[in-house]
């Protein structure tokens, strides 16, 4: 079998402008929706109380919302989760309440209501935990960031470290904007699959590169312009195979997986979507801007290393 | 010609049957088990035991599969988890105080694999359910109660002294204020307070005529303190979860001012919060006979405590005055057991004080033949009388009993309470985790049903669009997922969900080497160079960008690792071994099966990785 039949190169760069207008509009819009709607944090990173209750039967969200409020509990949220038996509540940090007495104030009330209840799931988070843990992404975020702007620096030279964390720091934007956009819970996993297509995502950028350089080295009359080209089209094949093989894994998770991994998948399908495109169709532009020479690429004293694909 | 040398072939063989091996626990599962273990020192674990338990399961009708005994338990299997259940009250109702009974899971797998140290993945509290909290040490707190220590300290050292005669002493704030109605009196305190408690600062003042001396904790004391707090913490709470009857519980120190406690398999969580959370301590203290008249009480009542006094209630909500000086507290107590009074024969609470408390005690019964002492228990910073008896004689040998209005259940609690010893500092539950048993069990299934079904589909379109070679990229795979679960296994890593989604997610990513390889052939063939040639082409010239790849990759992980908690932790462990297994597989593993399929032939005209051939009506020469 094969899908690819390409023997000419394909001149993507003749539509540079098109994918950056492209990229600079979802990515405007990105921060547009983060800004105006902000991201729907979950309970590990606010603070404050995620009950999962099941009972035998169809749970009335109503009467439940109608117990919580009874005890004095009226800005609590409750709404169906995963099949229509599963209740979920959600309380915010109260100061004069500990996280661990309010679950049990709330199972003792819905019990007395109804004593087919049962707990599946509680998840009680400080306010000074939120705050850390928020604090702790944010780190881990720029970490991971800075180590492969160095990693790229140090493997070909800063301009292509640089052109690739933009293209990837645009996904995770994207990402994040996705879920301000639509209101999906952000949660740990969640944040923990956007770091993971950070490092994913990058593999791409560094595939073409990789390409780009031994085609500078091939293509001596060749401008940087035909060099991109050649090098984008040559690793279209591996690309695809690639990031359709990890997609296919992805979405057996977001089918199978359940709730709890449900976010988790969808921001990584998101990931790999857009990283395929930015990686390739933003990274490589930026590299024109950048204004990549050909002695940029050829130093004497490297070792000659040779790209695969 | 693709040769390995054989110490490659051996070397590759044998790190895949140790995988093998080590993989193997986890194809068996668990069954619910019942533990028990010894609640006193003296209580023994042995053959005698685990028949008293079989017995006592035989009689009530309870059918179990297996029992066996191993150093500190006895361990009983069952089918299902509803007769654990049944089993855990039956044995604890025959066994009685002496010996702990927990919930449990035991690998099914057999004796010789456990023999050799394999053993199945430690699985996360969210797949086996369980309760995780992460209680908050509240330091300043910890700095009062010594500070409060300090200052009784100061008053019973100053007693006897007349030069230093002070006119009171007490605490504010972080401080004690010590003060004197002459400065001649204060020279001489410090001089005493100094020698005597060397951990703290003093300073001399004066204040509206009065002359004061206050004293302040040292920095290093004060961090002693601290550090002190937290292992005397640790060691209250796990006394108090071994009370629970909690297998495998995990008790441990995070950061410098948490605690973490696992409790797998709980289910009733309000009872472990109960007894967590509770920071229950004795304060034995003396009656102030002189303010318990009617119209005192009634003042005190309305907000007028007398200087020195305090207003509590006993237990049937009468008002008493007690004496604030505390003269024995909590940390003297060695035993505490419930039982009843030899006279009256009501519930009461039997305590055993260490040599220091039977000391004080004496000295304080003797001393005070006649008058009322108070038994004050203080729960989350409240005080309650249990009992105010008038004291009759002497008492020595540390033996104390308190009753009064207690039921048979109070006195077990106050007494598991006051064993399990005082807390330092009071704590704060700031995070807590509670997955129900059935949803951790629903977990599972859906982690590996998501991992097998994309497993299968991926290998179907590998095998499709690259044939024979696909197959071998299959087969690498397996591999890697064999060998990663054996890793995990044999660094008993906690597995948690989304470790399972790091395992699916590693498998999509891994497949990644085999592709960059199999493309890499491919294209070397259309070029023409011959099967063989292509071959070593397209494994030596992947490397470098798989190793590329992997370390951008290896980069989010370990910062995932170093910054993520819990659960997330779970998914950067897996993916990081993920990436390193699937390095060896993915070249090692495939290039090995490549060799030895191909690495031989001399006439090779073709390979079967799926069409290359572009240019049909041209057909290259072979």
């Amino acid at each position: 079998m094969e899908f690819f039949r390409i023997r000419k190169d394909i001149d993507f760069m003749k539509h540079a402008m098109v994918f950056n207008i492209i990229s600079l509009l979802v990515f405007l819009l990105s921060v547009f929706f983060l800004i105006t709607r902000g991201l729907h944090l979950g309970v590990e990173f606010t603070g404050g109380t995620v009950m999962e209750l099941s009972y035998g039967h169809t749970a009335d969200v109503n009467a439940v919302r109608a117990t919580v409020e009874k005890i004095g509990l009226g800005d609590a949220t409750v709404q169906n989760f995963g099949s229509s038996d599963n209740a979920l509540i959600r309380l915010p940090v109260r100061p004069d309440v500990t996280g661990a007495q309010l679950s049990e104030k709330v199972m003792e009330a819905l019990r007395a209501e109804d004593p087919s209840v049962e707990l599946l799931r509680v998840d009680f988070v400080g306010s000074q935990v939120g705050k850390e843990l928020v604090e702790n992404g944010a780190i881990a975020l720029l970490l991971v960031s800075a180590g492969i702007v160095l990693y790229l620096w140090l493997r070909f030279e800063w301009k292509f470290g640089l052109a690739a964390i933009i293209a990837n720091l645009h996904d995770v934007i994207i990402i994040l904007g996705f879920f301000a956009f639509f209101q999906w819970e952000f949660s740990v996993p969640v944040l923990a699959a956007v770091l993971a297509v950070l490092g994913y995502s990058v593999n791409e950028s560094v595939i073409v590169f990789d390409r780009i350089r031994e085609n500078v080295r091939k293509m001596r009359k060749a401008t940087l312009h035909e060099v991109i080209n050649s090098a984008i089209t040559r690793t279209m094949s591996r690309t695809i195979i690639t990031h359709g093989s990890t997609q296919m894994m992805v979405t057996s998770i977001l089918l199978f997986g359940g709730d709890a991994l449900f976010y988790f998948a969808l921001a990584l399908t998101i990931g790999i979507l857009f990283g395929i495109y930015s990686s390739v169709l933003v990274a490589s532009p930026l590299l024109i801007y950048l204004r990549v020479t050909r002695e940029d690429l050829i130093k004497p004293e490297r070792p000659k290393q040779e790209a695969v694909v | 010609m693709n040769r390995y040398p054989l110490w490659l072939y051996l070397l590759i063989g044998v790190i895949v049957l140790g995988g093998a091996l080590f993989a193997l626990p986890n194809l068996f599962g668990e069954s619910p088990a019942v533990q028990i273990s010894a609640a006193r020192p003296s209580a023994k674990i042995d053959d005698a035991l685990r028949a008293r338990a079989e017995d006592a399961l035989k009689q009530a009708g309870v059918a179990l599969e297996a029992s066996f005994v191993d150093e500190s338990s006895v361990k009983v299997r069952f089918a299902d988890t509803d007769t654990q259940l049944k089993a855990k009250d039956v044995i604890e109702r025959a066994l009685g105080e002496d010996y702990t009974v927990a919930l449990n899971l035991i690998s099914n797998s057999p004796r010789w694999l456990a023999a050799i140290g394999a053993k199945p993945m430690y699985l996360g509290l969210d797949l086996r359910g369980g309760v995780h909290f992460l209680l908050q040490v509240d330091m300043k707190g910890a700095i009062t109660k010594s500070l409060d220590s300090a200052a009784a300290g100061i008053r019973s050292t100053l007693r006897g002294e007349d030069e230093a005669r002070t006119s009171g002493i007490s605490r504010e704030g972080q401080q004690i204020v010590v003060r004197f109605r002459q400065s001649g009196n204060r020279d001489k305190a410090q001089a005493i307070i100094e020698s005597n408690f060397p951990d703290l600062v003093l300073r001399a003042e004066e204040r509206s005529g009065e002359y004061l001396l206050s004293g302040a904790l040292r920095p290093a004391a004060e961090k002693r303190i601290q550090e002190f707090a937290i292992q005397q913490n640790l060691t209250t709470l796990r006394n108090r979860v071994n009370e629970l009857g909690v297998a495998e519980p995990i008790v441990q120190q995070a950061g410098a001012d948490r605690i973490v406690v696992q409790l797998p398999g709980v289910q009733n969580t309000a009872d472990a919060k109960r007894i967590l959370g509770r920071t229950a301590t004795l304060e034995v203290r003396m009656v102030d006979e002189e303010r318990n008249d009617p119209a005192s009480l009634q003042a005190a009542m309305q907000g007028q405590v007398p200087f020195g006094s305090e207003l509590l209630y006993e237990r049937g909500g009468q008002p008493i005055m007690l004496k604030r000086q505390v003269v024995l507290t909590g940390d003297r107590i060695s035993d505490a057991q419930p039982g009843f009074d030899n006279q009256t024969g009501e519930p009461a609470v039997h305590i055993t004080l260490d040599g220091t408390g039977a000391r004080i005690f004496q000295q304080l019964t003797r001393e005070n033949v006649g008058k009322r002492m108070a038994m004050v228990l203080v729960e989350k910073g409240k005080g309650e009388v249990v009992t105010a008896p008038v004291i009759r004689q002497e008492i020595g040998g540390g033996r104390v009993q308190i009753s009064g209005r207690m039921t048979t259940t109070e006195a077990r609690e106050v007494a598991l309470l006051l064993r399990a010893g005082a807390l330092a500092a009071p704590m704060e539950i700031v995070e807590e985790r509670t997955v129900g048993p059935s949803l951790g069990a629903e977990n599972i299934r859906r982690g590996f049903h998501a991992t097998w079904i994309g497993f299968a589909a991926l290998s179907l379109f590998i095998i499709v669009y690259y044939s024979l070679f696909g197959v071998v990229s299959v087969i690498a795979l397996a591999v890697n997922l064999m060998l990663l679960v054996a890793l995990l296994s044999m660094l008993q890593a906690t597995l948690t969900l989304p470790g399972i989604a790091a395992i699916a997610l590693t498998l999509g990513m891994a497949i990644d080497a085999n592709v960059l390889i199999n493309e890499r052939v491919r294209e070397e063939l259309r070029g023409g160079t011959t099967p063989q040639a292509a071959i070593h082409a397209g494994y030596e010239r992947a490397w470098a960008t798989i190793l590329d790849s992997n370390i951008t990759t290896l980069i989010a992980g370990i910062a995932l690792f170093m910054f993520g908690t819990g659960p997330v932790r779970g998914f950067a462990v897996v993916h990081c071994l993920g990436i390193l297994t699937s390095m060896f597989s993915a070249v090692l593993v495939s290039r090995a099966i490549v060799n030895l399929t191909f690495g031989g032939r001399r006439k090779l005209d073709r390979l079967p990785i799926g069409n290359v051939d572009w240019s049909k009506r041209a057909p290259r020469p072979a």
